[in-house]
């Protein structure tokens, strides 16, 4: 069975440090947060993916001499 | 005559620094209520992939809100969210490097919601590295008398946490009617 996290807790009126186990809620809520981070991280990866596909096809169009979609000349003219 | 300048005078509180067996969570509790402010400075790694952190007020995750900017080396991104989230370093960023990161807490003592102002950037020999502004809010009228911190698994020996009261100059006030 693995251990249960703790944390460290300094009293900073003292500088007394004692060691407390996460309870269920913190552990539940230590995942949430990853999973948060997670969920963040993939959407910012998807919309980087995105910009750069637009980019990509705006660039292509550009060269090839064809219309851009409002996206597309949104990646290009600010 | 002399000009008079206040000076923001900075003491420091705690310093916490995570040995060879990692911390989950760090904890600074029973904060003195006698500062304006609160500094919190971080040297973060973790032996997780994830690149955040998380700051809970008075231990609690409900209340907290935030708005991040963000750079990566490669693209921008902007995003919002229910916590509050400083970088730390990863355990696949280079070896012994860590994330810098400072917090500004201004009037942690008052009823009104507290505001995060975060700054953070990781340290990472590669294209990807980032740095992040952020935010955050905690909409809660209770005094901050405690400051946890946790990680998605452990943070990293030699990460340290350094926590600072900031007090006002004494003839810096000014009030706007």
């Amino acid at each position: 069975m693995p251990e249960t996290p703790t944390k460290l807790v300094v009293d900073v009126s003292t500088g007394e440090k004692t060691r407390v186990e996460l309870t269920a809620e913190e552990i539940a809520q230590r995942e949430a947060d990853a999973a948060a981070y997670a969920q963040e991280l993939a959407d910012a990866e998807a919309a980087a993916e995105a910009l750069a596909t637009l980019k990509a096809s705006a660039r292509a169009k550009l060269v090839a001499g064809e219309a851009l979609t409002e996206e597309e000349a949104a990646t290009i003219v600010i | 005559m002399g000009v008079e300048y206040s000076i923001m005078k900075k003491t420091l509180i705690e310093r916490i620094d995570v040995d060879s067996s990692g911390e989950s969570n760090v904890v600074f509790s029973s904060i003195s209520q006698e500062y304006d402010g609160l500094l919190l400075i971080c040297s973060v790694r973790n032996d997780s992939t994830n690149l955040t952190f998380d700051i809970h007020p008075n231990g609690s995750s409900a209340d907290r809100t935030r708005t991040t900017i963000q750079g990566s080396g490669a693209a921008a991104t902007a995003a919002t969210g229910t916590d509050i989230t400083p970088l730390q370093d990863s355990s696949a960023y280079t070896a012994n490097t860590f994330a810098s990161t400072s917090v500004f807490i201004p009037n942690y003592t008052g009823s009104q919601t507290k505001g995060f102002s975060i700054e953070s950037v990781t340290e990472n020999d590669a294209t990807t590295s980032y740095q992040r502004l952020q935010a955050g809010l905690w909409s809660n009228a209770n005094a901050i008398t405690s400051l946890e911190l946790s990680t998605a698994s452990l943070f990293a020996e030699h990460s340290s946490f350094t926590l600072y009261g900031v007090s006002a100059g004494s003839d810096g006030s000014t009030s706007v009617a």
